[in-house]
């Protein structure tokens, strides 16, 4: 195996353009699969985010008795996807604006009447966070009497779904895509490679040399090629994510945070995939080649 | 010369009815000859006589289009090509443009040889050493081929055909491009490595490389055996 792993490092030295246009090529790939599918990790993990703290206020109509609010949440409790019902009076509404508004409290201080409404604050049951059971409980809630109306932004969910459904799809046929591009120009740069040492291997053929002798270093070399383009690749794009959430952070706090990268086994994954395109890429061209 | 029956039980290569054509043209009509093991054979003729054809028939450089070539047992008309390899490690052969790899050095293209076979490094380095010793270039081991003269390029393919201890040398026009000085060293390592028992078969027109021993000469004349000479 040495002498393979020898055979395969002399033939990246020889040939140091063909070897840095497949590693190019290769981290250029990795680097555009790799920032979409970095962008629908994160995506996915807001998602999945919101989506487990969906809260729906249920404001009740105004004057409404304490037996009215107690059959409401009676009835709230009884609904399928229901996991809790927290009452919130108008009183504590306005005590949790002033906290959120703390600037502009003052503003509230001034205010004669409470204009906010009663309230409960439902949370749907883990499981049951698909945009259209949201909308079957929200829909049942807003039917109940005393209920003068359901908010859980919907249509923000509805888009943000639709948008990361669309960029997944699109990031996959980009991605398979890459992957193929990948594949084809490492098979025809170890094609070109292959064509400048026909004599090479035409006299290893005559002394002797197994077709797995020829091919073993070229396989390596491949390999070691993905390897590297892959490093490369994620390096850069940790590089590009970092710059990105360092300015998030300025503008945004410890929000910014919540972007992550990869964790250390998909960036594992991510350089074997590599090294799976350079091995592809050059038994494509030896199949051709050594048949010839 | 040994009854007709010995020599078909020595024989190591065996050529019956063998043709060769390139499309329409034949390069070798119905040849049959045989080859003992330990004999030292010239194949001579005109240029297009078809010598370096028939010599790459015997290691498959080209696939017979008629008849049988059986070599060491080894029926090639049925051989697969996964055997290929084992069949060419039988021969050791000297080109006469020495097809050494200008990019490695004189130790690494013999080295080569040595490593297909799947020796151990350590091993290969001594027998190179061994080699280049043998045929007086253990100086130049580290020099690439195009900085060497023509004899000694085709020392070192000498060392290269015998690293992996063939059975038989076949050299085609081993001293076809060397002055004669340089022609005689070449010929007095095939003449070694015959007397340790090996076969060697050379395809020349170098009359006068014929004529420095006399051993069986295979006459070859528009792709047709005219005549065979010698014992």
């Amino acid at each position: 195996m040495k002498v393979y792993f020898k055979r395969a490092f002399d033939d990246i030295l020889a040939n140091v353009f063909l070897t840095a246009i497949t590693v190019g090529t290769i981290a250029l790939a990795i680097l555009i699969a790799c920032a979409f599918a970095l962008f629908f990790v994160n995506a996915g993990h807001m998602l999945n985010a919101w989506e487990k703290g969906v809260r729906m206020m249920v404001y009740l109509k105004p004057h409404t008795s304490e037996a009215a609010r107690l059959d409401t949440r009676y009835r709230l409790t009884r609904i399928d996807g229901v996991k809790k019902v927290v009452f919130v009076s108008r009183q504590e509404a306005l005590a949790r604006l002033k906290q959120q508004m703390p600037g502009r409290a003052g503003l509230l201080d001034d205010l004669r009447e409470n204009p906010l409404p009663d309230a409960f604050e439902v949370t749907v049951v883990p499981g049951s966070q698909a945009e259209a059971v949201i909308e079957l409980i929200a829909r049942r809630i807003s039917s109940l009497p005393g209920v003068d109306d359901v908010e859980y932004g919907k249509r923000w969910l509805r888009r943000f779904a639709q948008l990361i459904n669309l960029f997944r799809l699109a990031g996959f046929a980009v991605g398979g895509l890459l992957f193929m591009a990948a594949v084809f120009i490492v098979a025809n740069t170890v094609r070109l490679v292959l064509y400048s040492r026909r004599e090479e291997i035409e006299i290893m053929r005559l002394v002797g040399a197994t077709d797995r002798f020829i091919k073993i270093p070229f396989y390596l070399e491949g390999t070691i090629l993905g390897a590297v383009g892959a490093v490369i690749g994620l390096a850069v794009l940790f590089a590009g994510y970092w710059t990105f959430v360092s300015r998030l952070q300025q503008e945004l706090g410890d929000g910014a945070k919540l972007i992550g990268f990869f964790s250390p086994s998909v960036c594992l994954a991510i350089v074997a995939a590599g090294m799976l395109v350079g091995w592809l890429g050059c038994l494509i061209s030896l199949k051709q080649f050594m048949k010839a | 010369m040994p009854p007709r029956e010995d020599r078909e039980n020595q024989a190591l290569i065996r050529l019956f009815h063998v043709s060769k054509r390139y499309g329409a043209k034949a390069a070798l009509s119905d040849i049959t000859i045989d080859f003992e093991k330990g004999e030292f054979a010239f194949i001579t003729g005109p240029s297009g006589a078809g010598k370096t054809t028939l010599l790459k028939l015997l290691y498959l450089g080209e696939a017979l289009t008629e008849g049988q070539i059986l070599v060491d047992g080894m029926n090639l008309a049925r051989i697969n090509r996964r055997t290929v390899p084992m069949l060419r490690r039988k021969f050791g052969i000297v080109f006469q443009d020495y097809k050494l790899i200008a990019s490695m050095t004189v130790f690494r293209n013999i080295a080569l040889v040595l490593e297909a076979q799947g020796k151990r490094p350590r091993l290969v380095a001594k027998k190179v050493r061994s080699l280049l010793r043998n045929v007086g270039m253990e100086d130049r081991e580290n020099a690439l081929p195009p900085s060497l003269s023509g004899g000694e390029q085709q020392r070192v393919a000498i060392a290269r055909a015998m690293a992996g201890e063939p059975r038989i040398i076949l050299a085609d026009e081993p001293t076809g491009s060397l002055d004669p000085e340089a022609a005689d060293a070449i010929f007095e390592l095939l003449k070694d490595f015959h007397a340790r028992g090996g076969t060697v078969i050379i395809a020349t027109h170098d009359r006068s490389l014929i004529r420095k021993a006399a051993h069986r000469v295979v006459h070859l004349k528009q792709g047709r055996c005219v005549a065979i000479e010698g014992n």
